[in-house]
């Protein structure tokens, strides 16, 4: 009836139980404030069933900064276990296992990606001059098959367990024969559902770019935010679809006793290896290209001049698109692939770094003779400057094979993705963040408690990785749970764990930031819609952005439209007309759930349960084709008044 | 213009476009369960290979009624173009009928390996064979229920441009499965049994 879903599947491991614990304390809260302010019905209406982007998108960016939380908890649990690491630490090895399963992938799929997704889906169609994405309804489905997915990651860490075999659980230790539990069927099935969600996003973005620009906007009059979102779609588009095929087979292997990847039978545990890196490296372009375009626009915007080389920007941006497809086996130069084919792609590897490099000097030339303005964001763009290029460098490095050899797998290559993930993907999107928050909510936030932050996070991070990088030439290997006294590594890991430290100082501050902000907003509001002095079309509307984004849709003639037109002084035409919206929809979360439902009960083989789960996900999508009444209309006089309304207020 | 904004004009184009980019990726999908294939092809464990499992004119049989249907699904979009409602309804009941008997011979041909020990379980092969062409197979599994779901739809509402979209959609999808089963006819079967 239930599988083999039995009380046993109830951790009693106490780190296990205090986190299980927590969360549903956590969760308890919330429910109880909804509960005092009467709040469920307006949490419903406004907010859950919304199809508006910037709504969607600030529930992204919500739900990525609470599994943040999370994954720094996962990331203290270790420091602290390799600090003490002589003595035997706190967890034994198949919890420590399991820790940096969870560490990987939460940060890399829902952090990461959630940022990232909640990013776009904020400023894109603001600063394209459109209303909405291409496809309102998939947005929704694709915002909660990611909290699904999310769902389940949570759940398996209060029924069961969850994957001890890293956060892209390599065959044969994450087929049967080696991992008999449930953890890595949790894994497939987290990520198989929130997969499915990014791919459909990447569709959406994609459409929403090539079809939906203001009229006069030209690709190349785009701003260079919405070229690298261009570029990291197409990624997505190219990617995901592997992904989804490599965990399907494996799935296919545990639960109906195939052989893709075992190590009998005929399975090759190396094709695996293969397809996961195909998606795996496109996959850190995908997180770092919006990031590289969130400071091209920042960059600009605080020199207060064009960004430099604009074109030479949209061909880098093409570049690397290309390239991080043929560069793939460079994460596993060590595992028998020859030395022609080793070189070739070791050659691949560091050719990807020129246009990089290109658009680091393309920073730096705008910055050149431009008046710049200090603010938190370009705080977080200096950070992002010193970091993220050591870390490329040690990249460079480590694409020569020969060097590869010494150092695959060790702390030096755990530090240096940390370097451009932290450095690069984490710093790129707090700038953002904190660059367009006004534009969402309203308000600035404190820019002093703003740069705190920053600082605190660009030290610690130096302080928790600098060690890493020389544990690592020093022979020291990744995923250690303990260690011999004798290699005197000990203090580097202390050292480490005070850097962590650092950041956690950092959060405080952003968290400090957002209460003290949110209490003193009524001292710091947007009343222009332009805090910054911006550039492009997002800041010629007012804040917070109403949810037809522009009463008159705009006309574009150049780039940095918007600062041209401040320039000249030019007055826009106000001509309202009739705007179609798109109407709230329970269709997504329903979908969802149904889904979730479904992944819960393959993993735990309650096959009955989730054949019928299946049969819902079908009849909710057919039940949602069958609606024809799916927008509603805001007149040109509503929209004549709500502008009025907000102008004079 | 934009695209919210017009409320008596609509337009296909970005749904169609939108629908375009997932067959690419529907495209890749595909892609990577031949290279899975092709890299697992030989590794029978001992068990039968291709040659010795496949029956061209069953797979022949197979290609035909696949090939037709997808010309009864064009034939259906002339009628729709012609306006000719019921005849819309007549090719798309023919190319139900062929593509579900497509799906008969595929799963009778799966139930009959099964049962003679060559099941999915027995060998890296076996299971790149069976993953691969019952991919393909729920594809158009999920197309015959879209075909149905657009029948219904166009009974009971004519050819509005909601259900001529959706027609347009279907017969993209039902297209593109033809030419995978071509890359599957020619890849695993006839390569196969060569």
């Amino acid at each position: 009836m239930l599988g083999r879903l039995t009380l046993d599947a109830i951790p009693t491991n106490p780190i296990t139980l205090g986190g299980a614990a927590s969360m549903i304390l956590g969760v308890l809260f919330i429910a109880a404030l909804l509960t005092y302010f009467k709040r469920w019905k307006w949490l419903w209406t406004e907010w859950l069933t919304s199809l508006d982007p910037k709504k969607i998108g600030v529930m992204y960016i919500i739900v990525a900064l609470i599994m943040l939380l999370r994954g720094i908890g996962d990331a203290v649990m270790m420091r602290a276990q390799q600090a003490i690491g002589t003595e035997g630490g706190f967890m034994d090895a198949h919890m420590f296992q399991q820790v940096f399963s969870a560490h990987g992938t939460i940060m890399i799929f829902f952090v990461a990606m959630g940022l990232m997704f909640g990013l776009i889906n904020v400023v894109l169609p603001l600063m394209l001059g459109a209303r909405d994405v291409a496809f309102p309804f998939l947005n929704s489905v694709s915002f909660w098959l990611f909290v699904a997915g999310m769902m389940l990651v949570n759940v398996s860490l209060m029924v069961g367990e969850f994957s001890a075999a890293g956060w892209l659980a390599y065959p044969p230790l994450s087929e049967l024969q080696y991992s008999p539990g449930v953890g890595v069927d949790y894994w497939i099935w987290s990520l198989q559902i929130a997969g499915v969600g990014s791919l459909l996003s990447g569709i959406n973005f994609l459409v929403t770019i090539l079809k939906m620009r203001a009229p006069g906007m030209t690709l190349m009059k785009m701003p260079i935010f919405a070229w690298s979102v261009l570029s990291s779609m197409v990624l997505v588009i190219f990617a995901f679809p592997i992904l989804t095929v490599t965990l399907a087979l494996l799935a296919l292997d545990r639960t109906l006793g195939m052989h893709f990847f075992t190590s009998s039978f005929g399975g090759n545990p190396m094709m695996y290896i293969n397809l996961i890196w195909a998606w795996g490296h496109p996959e850190v372009y995908i997180l770092i290209l919006p990031a590289f375009g969130v400071f091209s626009e920042i960059v600009a915007t605080f020199s207060r001049k064009y960004l430099f080389g604009y074109k030479s920007m949209v061909w880098a941006l093409i570049a690397i698109t290309f390239l991080s497809y043929v560069v793939w086996l460079h994460h596993f130069f060590t595992m028998g692939a020859g030395a022609n084919v080793n070189a070739f792609f070791g050659i691949m590897t560091m050719v990807i770094a020129i246009p990089t490099g290109v658009k680091v000097f393309n920073w730096l030339f705008t910055m050149y003779k431009g008046r710049i303005h200090l603010t938190s964001p370009m705080t977080w763009f200096f950070g992002f400057i010193a970091t993220f290029s050591i870390g490329g460098m040690t990249g460079v490095l480590m694409a020569v094979p020969a060097i590869d050899f010494a150092v695959h797998n060790s702390l030096f290559l755990v530090a240096h993705f940390h370097n451009m993930i932290i450095g690069g993907v984490v710093f790129g999107f707090m700038a953002g963040l904190t660059y367009w928050f006004p534009k969402i909510f309203g308000f600035k936030l404190n820019e002093r408690l703003g740069k705190y932050a920053a600082l605190c996070w660009i030290i610690g991070f130096i302080v928790a990785f600098a060690p890493l990088y020389i544990l690592g030439f020093m022979g020291a290997t990744r995923r250690l749970d303990h260690y011999d006294p004798s290699l005197g590594w000990k203090w580097l890991f202390i050292v480490a764990a005070v850097g962590v430290g650092i950041i956690l100082l950092g959060v405080g501050f952003q968290i400090l930031q957002l209460v003290y902000s949110i209490w003193k907003r009524k001292e710091n509001l947007d009343k222009t819609g332009d805090p910054w002095d911006g550039r492009t079309l997002e800041w010629s509307t007012l804040s917070p952005a109403p949810s037809y984004n522009f009463a008159t849709i705009p006309h574009v003639a150049e780039r940095d439209t918007w600062w041209v037109e401040k320039q000249r002084k030019v007055k826009r035409e106000t001509k309202y007309e009739d705007i179609l919206l798109p109407k709230n929809t329970g269709f997504g979360v329903i979908i969802a759930g149904f889904s979730l439902i479904v992944g819960f009960a393959i993993i735990w083989h309650i096959w009955w349960l989730a054949a019928v789960a299946f049969v819902g996900v079908v009849v909710s999508i057919i039940v949602r084709a069958s609606d024809e009444d799916t927008e509603y209309v805001i007149t040109a006089e509503e929209v004549k008044k709500l502008e009025h309304k907000r102008a004079s207020a | 213009m934009s695209e919210a904004t017009t409320l008596t004009h609509q337009d296909s184009s970005k749904t169609v476009f939108g629908f375009w980019v997932y067959l690419m990726t529907d495209c890749v999908l595909f892609a990577s369960l031949f290279a899975t294939y092709a890299v697992l092809r030989n590794n029978t464990f001992g068990g039968p290979s291709g040659a010795e499992l496949f029956s061209m004119p069953f797979v022949l049989t197979e290609t035909l009624l696949l090939l037709t249907s997808s010309f009864t699904a064009g034939l259906a979009i002339v009628s729709q173009h012609a306006k000719r409602q019921n005849l819309v309804l007549v090719f798309l009941a023919i190319t139900f009928l062929l593509g579900a008997a497509f799906l008969a011979m595929e799963l009778n041909e799966f139930v009959h390996l099964a049962s003679e020990g060559n099941s999915w379980q027995r060998s890296g092969f076996l299971s790149a064979f069976f993953t691969l062409v019952a991919t393909h197979g729920l594809h158009i599994t999920v197309g015959l229920l879209w075909l149905l779901v657009v029948a219904v739809q166009i009974m009971r509402k004519g050819l509005t441009f909601s259900s001529i979209q959706r027609l347009t959609l279907f017969s993209l999808f039902w297209h593109f499965l033809d030419v995978i089963w071509i890359f599957i006819f020619t890849i695993v079967y006839m390569m196969g049994v060569a």
